[in-house]
């Protein structure tokens, strides 16, 4: 059972994995419209692709969505473990790691829903946000990003041993003063990873976005979802194949750094 | 050559005349319910390495915290130098601290772990490079400046770790375990450095240990420490020759401790009935007849011969157990009332018939090796 | 600067806490009780589309709080059949991942390195790219001129398409496939701790391979086990891309029926309700998530 189950499982489910993403990236070079049909080797759809406005838009505003909302998530996360770690006895400290477990496991559905829920009322009463668009998309992915940075960033906290920070605050260093000399530098894997994290889970977003995003502003997903509701497009395999070599360069060079650092 | 009066022989504590450089007062800290620390006062003499002893949770780790300001008291006083330590954080107190796991900078190079101090006290970087060589120098490890931590060994770490919390020159240093992470033998070798260094540069040394006999090769004082209380503080002959308690005695080196209800407690004459048999021991004032007692003697202060030997106290027994320890052998004796009793022995060379197993023997002891313990 | 903050009774540790409190307070807790009012709020039609909590009629406050939306939920088989479904759909494709990863998982976990960290980041990349993407490839493969079924006709073994897009099996499919990783990261975690010496001990009593994995491996992979169904049911539940792509009109799973509650009816206090009721079904779920990661955390 050992020699021969096990590998020959392995293995299909690894053919099941990747099938699909090869079968993308095959018709992504395939002349014809139609999937089935070869109908020889071409880079059409990815000319096609790059004169879609429609799509480079989104593409560019997602990015753009990604990266700030990363950015502000890893910040507030980093935040937000070092209260729950480092801060010792903080009140509802319960109610803090609440709200981080939550979002987590919350569906996209209800935060989408809840968070729009939230905007429309503050517009009544505030008049801000003035409808829904870029910053309310930000701050729903803000809002869930921060809770996945925590728990990576919270995750590394723990298992780093606090006496090194005490050994600074010992040494004359100001709180400050550690968290940037000793902290920072220590927990900057985790802080990448995390960024990484929400820098991927925020592009890859369609529900919260679909709910919280106003008319003028569609994120890559929702017009990826809206083209392929009606079936398959040639340009979106072209697309799909783009994502997946940026990110698997990204990952496999990610991984190699990370191999040949020194284990501390 | 004037040498400097260290405490180690002007012994401060004794005459009481010296202001103590430490002085804690009524200390507890609780975790919760728990008493970690349970209402110490102790005083601490300039120049002074003092040593806390105790097994893990005895609150030793937790005092010492609280002195480097990592803790804060539930209740009472700290104060270093006569400054009182209550809204003093840790970044500016008079101490340092070596840690246990050394706590080095894992990112940083030897030489940047050991600047780091200086630095932050805004002395001009030159400067504070000098300072760094001639303390790198004094810990052995010139020539390792550019090394980063995991790129030492064990005792090179150690010794970086004893460079940092140095540089300061801290008035106060506060050694959590300082050797316990270095195997037996260099562990020995680096007590004797630790000893020098101290008595160098004349800082005050504060180590917390579970190992009694570092505490006793180490200290000029020890505070036996249990459950959060101290109960005991004196120089090390002191804790080992005459310990004020059985949990002392049986803690600091090998006893036989003898449960025992004081029969006659004259000025004179004083004997207990131990459950070994009656004890002669030295008079003891303060003590009632029916009163009881522990009996404490250590196993070397007991003689063992094949023959009766005219002693204040000798019983007769069977050697049940011998283990040659090489310098010593340590015999354990069954006495003819089922009880048994330790007793060790230097070895010398020219003994060609040792004593050995399932023998007849008599232990014999002088009323004056006793201890009695009324707790 | 830190002296006029400190003025105005700001220290650097109340800040560092104040500053993500208030951000998940405005953006989390608050929503969620947008969310409970309206589901107890009259719908009307207005804008917004619901009625106060509270309103002075005639100098009088009249308060609006009522049950009806969940009532109405319960009357209306749609909803009920929808959670029903739902859970159908999360048990059978947990399941399914379960039986898919487990073997995936113990493979990794006995692999050498470095064939281990390869296999491991094989897992994990997948899941970086887009998850929408990653469904709709599965729409090219599994639809009626799709790769399958050209591959059988033109071999012969099927003389007409099998139709397999817009059915559950095609959303079983997706979900198996979308939250394989999910399954086999927890398992792995587990099942790579797992003593070499136990199994050896085991085998050195008598026991066989397959008595061995029943009997000794099973059952102390537990925890990843239910780790990892956790963490496929939890998402699942509430899942709305895949069924909405995959799935066909009678596809009936909660996290549609929201979606077009609110995007095609218009009825948030009902969407509101609907909602409020997903989460009650998902914390016996939860629970035992976190029941199992504290027992992983133990070992």
């Amino acid at each position: 059972m050992k020699i021969r189950f096990l590998p020959i499982a392995a293995l299909l489910g690894f053919i099941f994995l990747y099938g699909p993403i090869l079968s993308l990236i095959i018709y992504s070079f395939n002349e014809s419209k139609l999937v089935t049909v070869w109908g020889g080797f071409s880079t059409k759809w990815y000319g096609e692709l790059f004169r879609n406005e429609q799509i480079m838009g989104a593409a560019l505003l997602s990015l753009k969505i990604a990266a700030i909302s990363a950015t502000v998530a890893t910040v507030l996360g980093t935040m937000m473990s070092m209260v729950l770690v480092r801060f010792g006895k903080v009140r509802a400290r319960g109610l803090l790691s609440g709200m981080i477990t939550a979002p987590l496991v919350m569906p996209e559905v209800i935060t989408g829903l809840s968070l729009l829920l939230l905007f429309v009322a503050m517009e009544t009463m505030f008049g801000w946000p003035a409808g829904r668009g870029l910053t309310t998309i930000l701050i729903a992915h803000i809002t869930f990003c921060m809770a996945f940075v925590t728990v990576v960033v919270q995750s590394r906290l723990v298992d780093m041993d606090n006496s090194i920070e005490e050994a600074a605050l010992d040494l004359g260093a100001s709180p400050l003063r550690v968290f940037f000399d000793i902290t920072l530098p220590m927990i900057a894997p985790a802080l990448i990873a995390g960024w990484l994290l929400a820098f991927t889970l925020s592009l890859d977003d369609l529900v919260v976005a679909s709910f919280v995003s106003g008319p003028g502003a569609s994120t890559l997903p929702m017009v990826i979802f809206s083209k392929v509701k009606l079936g398959v497009s040639p340009d979106i395999n072209a697309l799909a194949s783009l994502i997946i070599l940026v990110v698997s360069v990204g990952i496999v060079a990610a991984a190699l750094i990370l191999q040949r650092k020194p284990k501390t | 050559m004037i040498t400097p009066s260290i405490a180690a022989d002007a012994k401060p504590w004794r005459a009481r005349t010296e202001t103590p450089f430490v002085r804690v007062t009524n200390l507890t800290k609780k975790f919760g319910e728990v008493a970690a620390v349970d209402d110490i006062s102790l005083d601490i003499y300039k120049g002074e390495l003092f040593c806390l002893l105790g097994g893990s949770g005895c609150g030793k780790s937790t005092l010492l915290r609280m002195l480097a300001g990592f803790e804060t008291p539930t209740s009472g006083q700290i104060l270093i130098d006569g400054q009182d330590m209550a809204n003093v954080a840790a970044n500016q107190r008079p101490t340092n601290m070596m840690f246990q796991s050394y706590a080095l900078f894992p990112h940083m190079t030897v030489e940047k772990n050991v600047i780091y101090g200086l630095l932050r006290e805004g002395v001009p970087k030159v400067e504070a490079q000098d300072r760094v060589a001639d303390m790198l120098r004094l810990v052995k490890l010139d020539g390792f400046a550019k090394r980063k931590p995991h790129q030492l060994s064990g005792g090179q770490q150690q010794r970086v770790a004893l460079a940092r919390s140095l540089i300061k020159q801290p008035k106060l240093l506060l050694l959590d375990e300082p050797l316990g992470a270095l195997d037996k033998k260099l562990r020995e070798e680096t007590q004797f450095e630790l000893i020098k260094i101290q008595e160098d540069l004349g800082v005050t040394f504060i180590v917390v240990t579970h190992d009694q006999e570092e505490a006793m090769t180490l200290s000029t004082r020890i505070g036996v420490m249990d459950a959060g209380k101290i109960e005991q503080v004196g120089e090390p002959r002191e804790i080992y020759e005459t310990p004020n308690s059985k949990y002392v005695a049986d803690f600091i080196g090998s006893v036989n401790v003898f449960d025992a209800k004081v029969e006659i407690a004259a000025p004179d004459m004083m004997r207990v009935n131990a459950d070994i048999g009656p004890i002669l021991t030295e008079p003891m004032s303060g003590l009632t007849a029916n009163q009881t007692v522990h009996v404490a003697v250590r196993p070397e202060r007991i003689h063992l011969s094949r023959d009766k030997v005219e002693a204040d106290n000798s019983m007769a027994g069977v050697v049940q157990e011998v283990a040659y320890l090489g310098n010593i052998s340590v015999y354990h004796v069954v006495l003819e009332n089922g009880h048994q009793i330790k007793v060790s022995a230097a070895n010398s060379l020219h003994d060609d018939n040792p004593i050995t197993w399932d023998e007849n023997v008599f232990v014999s002891w002088s009323a004056a090796a006793n201890r009695v313990l009324t707790r | 600067m830190k002296s006029f903050l400190s003025k105005l009774g700001f220290s650097g540790r109340g800040l560092v806490i104040a500053v993500p409190t208030v951000w998940l307070v405005a953006f989390f807790l608050i929503p969620f009780l947008v969310v409970l009012k309206i589901s107890v709020s009259e719908p009307r039609i207005a804008i917004p589309p619901y009625a106060p909590l509270w309103e002075t009629v005639n100098g009088a406050i009249k308060f609006n709080i009522n049950f009806e939306n969940y009532a109405y939920m319960w009357e209306d088989s749609l909803y009920v059949n929808a959670y029903l479904s739902s859970v159908k759909i999360a048990a059978i494709s947990t399941i399914l991942t379960l039986i898919v990863g487990y073997p995936m998982a113990y493979y990794i976990a006995r692999s050498p390195e470095p064939r281990r960290s390869i296999l491991l980041l094989l897992i994990v990349l997948p899941f970086w790219t887009s998850f929408l993407l990653r469904v709709y490839a599965w729409i090219g493969i599994l639809k009626t001129k799709g790769v399958i079924n050209h591959f059988l006709l033109s071999v012969g073994i099927i003389d007409e398409p099998i139709i397999m897009m817009q059915t559950d099996f095609a959303v079983y499919v997706g979900i198996v496939y979308t939250y394989l990783p999910f399954m086999i990261l927890p398992l792995y975690a587990n099942l790579v701790k797992l003593d070499n010496s136990l199994l050896e001990a085991s085998t050195d009593l008598g026991a066989g391979r397959v008595s061995t994995f029943f009997r000794i491996t099973f059952p102390l992979s537990w925890p990843g086990v239910l780790a990892g169904s956790m963490l496929v049911f939890i998402p699942v539940i509430g899942e709305f891309v895949i069924p909405t792509l995959l799935g066909g009109p009678d596809t009936l799973m909660i996290g549609k029926v929201l979606w077009n509650e609110y995007f095609s009816n218009r009825d948030w206090p009902v969407a509101s309700a609907v909602a409020m009721v997903m989460l009650i079904v998902m914390v016996i779920p939860i629970m035992i998530l976190q029941n199992a990661q504290n027992r992983e955390a133990k070992t």
